[in-house]
């Protein structure tokens, strides 16, 4: 090992964070742009399915709420992209990514909504989950991302509680209420256990940002830890399980859960969900149909400073 | 008297107390340049290990919000209690999520 490269594997034992200006390994760096860019962009597709039903959400206050919820995850794409460009990588670099293909974002974007209870169990589900991956990684050793991760997950609460709180009105409410909150509870559960990531043995980049810390927990985990939590959730919703193989197992202290479908994950994740497609689009769409308003704000700030000259003068 | 301050910028100082946090406002100096900022800022701010990291920020350079327009800057927020997340009650089993 070089003198840099002790100094840094010090640092990382220690738990101490690296910051921007720190040596570090160009492994490390890569990992880092990968994992952060991809959590950004997630962050910032989530906001299409959720931004498609804000015009339909049930009453004023449901319609407020998503408004609200929307605006935070486009603000927490733009934390994520700030740390990322601490790293050396260019926005317009990690937009032309996920635009090509190259960067992923969750897969569990790609899965449709199809009704009302769709978007109150991706606040319940979704967010929980992104909530358990979250916690873990405010204690990432990246400066940035740590600190990003902390302020995320202060503002994210919120959006659990307001999904949960909306299943649970649908839950108690008339039995077609109720088919339709089951229903989206059956279609997400399993697509939500995947945003944890494949087995930590088929996890090609799990290894190295274990021992480097950028990852604390492994995949597998914080799965259970989602699916543990979620069991107490589900009962007082007055739902069934759609794991019907759930168990508790009083020696593990965990319970016992079916295995994922891993093909439908891998397929999902290389392009061939229900939405793959229509998501990149839509981004493609929106970011050239806003060409107009980043072209009048550069000819509005060169007009600024053109009068500024002119009053020096 | 010809007052030496008055010939120098002024400079905000904001310290890492340790790696991982924010860097803080910690007070402000005057000094010919950025360089020499910082090294005054080490002499004066970080005498007692206070300190990882120090940024100096030109005083000037600085944009910030008016208290008297704190009003209409913040008040829209107010009405929209739903942002906090003890706004939902949730039944107590699952209330710690």
């Amino acid at each position: 090992m070089t003198p840099e490269e002790q100094n840094f594997m010090r640092k990382i034992e220690a738990e101490e964070k690296i910051e921007p200006k720190d040596w570090m390994p160009e492994q490390y760096r890569k990992n880092l742009i990968r994992q952060i860019s991809q959590h950004a962009h997630s962050e910032v597709i989530g906001m299409q399915p959720e931004g498609n039903y804000i015009t339909r959400a049930p009453s004023l206050r449901r319609k407020a709420v998503l408004i609200s919820k929307v605006q935070d995850e486009a603000g927490h794409g733009l934390y994520l992209y700030s740390a990322a460009e601490t790293l050396g990588i260019s926005r317009s670099e990690m937009i032309e990514q996920l635009q090509s293909g190259k960067a992923k974002y969750s897969s569990i974007f790609n899965y449709p909504v199809l009704t009302w209870a769709d978007v109150a169990a991706i606040g319940w589900l979704v967010d929980g989950a992104a909530i358990v991956n979250q916690v873990s990684l405010q204690r990432t050793s990246y400066g940035p991302y740590s600190r990003g991760m902390i302020r995320i997950c202060k503002e994210e609460s919120f959006h659990q509680r307001q999904g949960y709180e909306a299943m649970l009105s649908l839950a108690k409410g008339s039995p077609e209420q109720k088919a339709m909150a089951q229903d989206a509870l059956n279609r997400f559960y399993w697509p939500a256990l995947m945003m944890f990531g494949p087995h930590d043995s088929e996890s090609a980049h799990s290894q190295k940002s274990m021992e480097w810390k950028i990852k604390r927990e492994t995949n597998d985990d914080l799965r259970q830890k989602f699916v543990d939590q979620t069991v107490k959730q589900i009962e007082v919703l007055g739902l069934d399980h759609p794991d019907k193989a759930i168990k508790w197992n009083e020696e593990r202290g965990h319970y016992d859960s079916s295995d994922l479908n891993w093909d439908e994950f891998w397929s999902v994740i290389n392009g061939n969900g229900h939405c793959n497609r229509q998501r990149v689009e839509h981004h493609i769409a929106a970011h050239d149909e806003g060409e107009w308003v980043r072209d009048a704000i550069t000819a509005y700030n060169e007009k600024k400073r053109a009068k500024k000259a002119q009053q020096a003068a | 008297m010809s007052v030496i301050t008055e010939k120098l910028e002024l400079f905000e100082v904001f310290i890492r107390s340790k790696r991982g946090l924010d860097h803080k406002h910690v007070g402000s100096l005057h000094a010919e340049d950025h360089e020499q900022a910082l090294e005054y800022a080490r002499d004066c701010y970080t005498r007692r290990s206070e300190g990882v990291s120090i940024w100096v920020v030109k005083s000037s350079d600085i944009c910030a919000s008016q208290e008297d327009d704190a009003d209409s800057f913040y008040d829209p927020n107010d009405d929209k209690p739903y942002r906090h997340a003890t706004y939902y009650v949730l039944p107590d089993p699952v209330n710690n999520m």
